[in-house]
């Protein structure tokens, strides 16, 4: 690893102990990669928080949330402490909604503690967006931007749909980028390394967000780690907005690591397929179609044995305002069944507007709840005695029967809503 | 003893410093790329995915030989915890290098090697004895079972 003389002083101590610390973990991990330098950063998403027991405990045992930081951030052998973030930074997921502790299972110290942390984050100045999506609700980066993001549904969406430039960091890097505004520079910021690897030939026109998840969990598993090309070969009918790419983002690095693809005629670096491949020929080519779209939905639907829903989960990625106004309109005048519970996840600045459009009464007054910060894959909760979910994303099917055991269906939004309201899944492949 | 010592064979794997140090134990080896958050138990060291031919399994003091990383970014930090609690591998050799496994080999503090000059999935089998020293990117292995030459 090169250093400019600016990276050396930081490493030799100049700003503090905690940026010393910073830089020798970038150091060690650039070396791991095999990078060569360093690339500056002014955008950094992560997690500095302290939700599990274990964390918890941590911070008592440790000095509090330096100890954490030091630790868990910095993978420092001392306590040092920690700094305002020197670039701005966002504060991703936690580990609970702290507005809702009896549906969470939480006690009074547990929440007492979260804000806490809450005041620890603000006060080091990272943004407390608390949320999967930070390109929700208003972190935007722009083609070519360097940035350091972990959440893999957020570092897809950065680099294919913005055409901004991230790996997927961890708490340690992410940790390290706040206090230097440094990250490794090699993967995915390296330009040679963003043509695409696989084409993926759609023989299908894809227009619902059920759809688009669908094609990304069939990607994933068929690219894993890969760069694919996805190309409608006489265009696409509908191109797909905001909600419908998150899906398929969060489904493609669920089944498989996808970082970035692209989509041609529609993502900044694939305005042709020739673009989207460089000089480079695509190492495979793959065609979606009828039989590969039911083979997926049936995988997804694996787990499932027993009709009888307990629990519908929406909002994985956290749902966008849009989404919300469509679930305001499935749910409007109707009843979620009384053996059944549905809870919608979603950036407190979105909840925010839902409760000034009046949709959070909407989705109270059917029976469901509007809820932040979280999600039950993140927090391990889900309403007492569950054993079948429903889910409108195949993250979220992917990743709860294996983390809590639970049976889950996946289907469209408004099979998701009906499910709740009739305590039945009635949803078939339509 | 000496029977013993006739039927070991020692091969000697050379690829790239990730970690430095020095480490031995048993290997364990799966050809199935390994998960961290959501895929191992950091409690206990133990392989929890679903459908990973080694579910149910612990690496901890073991020779960890893998494909590499895949999952949620949350990889480094369930590894890390794996050190905080005891139960890390004793090292790590693995073939494709990601930002995820490069950033949970380093906070993890377990001597890694990956670019092989050969593959280390054929060549190493689970129970082999393996010592690893980082710094020198080289890979002591000997067999459990040797095969008759």
């Amino acid at each position: 690893m090169r250093l400019t003389p600016d990276e050396q002083a930081m490493l030799d101590g100049r700003d503090g102990a905690a940026v010393q610390r910073a830089m020798d973990l970038l150091m060690r991990y650039g070396d791991a990669l095999g990078a060569e330098r360093l690339i500056d950063t002014r955008n950094v998403c992560g997690t500095i928080s302290a939700t599990t027991p274990f964390m918890r405990q941590f911070a008592a045992r440790k000095g509090g949330m330096d100890a954490v930081f030091s630790e868990f951030n910095l993978d420092s052998d001392d306590v040092v402490e920690i700094p305002k973030a020197k670039v701005y930074s966002s504060h991703l997921q936690l580990g609970f909604d702290p507005h809702e502790p009896e549906r969470m299972g939480l006690d009074e110290q547990t929440v007492q503690f979260y804000r806490q942390g809450e005041g620890y984050i603000a006060g080091h100045g990272v943004q407390l967006a608390n949320t999967c999506t930070p390109y929700q609700v208003g972190n935007v980066p722009t083609r070519g931007e360097h940035c350091a993001w972990m959440e893999s549904s957020a570092v897809v969406y950065c680099n294919s749909v913005l055409g901004a430039r991230t790996n997927t960091e961890g708490r340690e890097s992410t940790g390290a980028a706040m206090l230097t505004g440094k990250i490794p520079y090699w993967g995915f910021h390296v330009e040679a390394n963003r043509r695409g690897t696989h084409l993926i030939e759609l023989d299908l026109d894809l227009e619902s967000t059920f759809d688009w998840g669908l094609l990304g969990y069939w990607v994933g598993d068929r690219v894993q780690e890969k760069v694919p090309v996805i190309h409608a070969g006489s265009g696409l009918t509908h191109v797909p907005n905001l909600q419908r790419l998150k899906h398929f983002g969060a489904a493609a690095s669920s089944s498989g690591g996808v970082e970035l693809y692209h989509l041609v005629g529609v993502t900044p670096e694939a305005n042709t397929l020739e673009q989207a491949f460089g000089r480079k020929e695509p190492m495979q080519v793959l065609r979606y179609g009828a039989a590969e779209r039911r083979a997926t939905w049936e995988k997804l639907n694996a787990t499932a044995e027993s009709s009888a829903i307990d629990y519908v989960m929406l909002g994985c990625p956290h749902y966008s305002i849009e989404q919300i106004w469509e679930v305001t309109q499935l749910l409007e005048g109707r009843k979620v069944h009384p053996g059944c519970e549905v809870w919608i996840f979603t950036p407190r600045a979105i909840k925010a507007l839902a409760d000034r459009n009046g949709y959070t009464k909407i989705i109270e007054d059917a029976g469901a709840r509007l809820m932040t910060d979280s999600c039950s894959a993140m927090s391990r909760a889900v309403p007492k005695g569950t054993r079948v979910a429903a889910f409108d994303s195949a993250k979220q099917a992917h990743y709860l029967p294996a983390i809590l055991g639970v049976q889950a269906w996946f289907g469209t939004t408004a099979q998701c809503i009906d499910a709740a309201c009739a305590g039945r899944w009635l949803g078939a492949l339509e | 003893m000496s029977a013993t010592m006739n039927d070991t064979k020692t091969i000697v794997l050379k690829g790239r410093k990730v970690v430095g140090g020095i480490a031995e134990g048993e290997a364990l080896v799966t050809r199935d790329r390994v998960s961290g958050w959501g895929g191992i138990d950091s409690r206990t060291g133990t392989i929890v995915e679903t459908r990973h031919e080694l579910r149910g399994v612990s690496f901890a003091g073991k020779v960890l030989v893998f494909p590499g990383a895949k999952g949620s970014s949350g990889w480094s930090n369930a590894f890390h915890l794996t050190r905080s609690m005891g139960v890390a591998p004793a090292a790590m050799l693995f073939n494709e290098m990601t930002t995820k496994i490069a950033l949970g080999a380093v906070v993890t503090r377990a001597p890694a090697v990956t670019d092989f000059d050969r593959d280390p999935l054929t060549v190493i089998e689970t129970g082999d004895w393996v010592k690893v020293d980082g710094d020198r990117g080289i890979v002591e292995v000997t067999k459990r079972n040797p095969r008759p030459a």
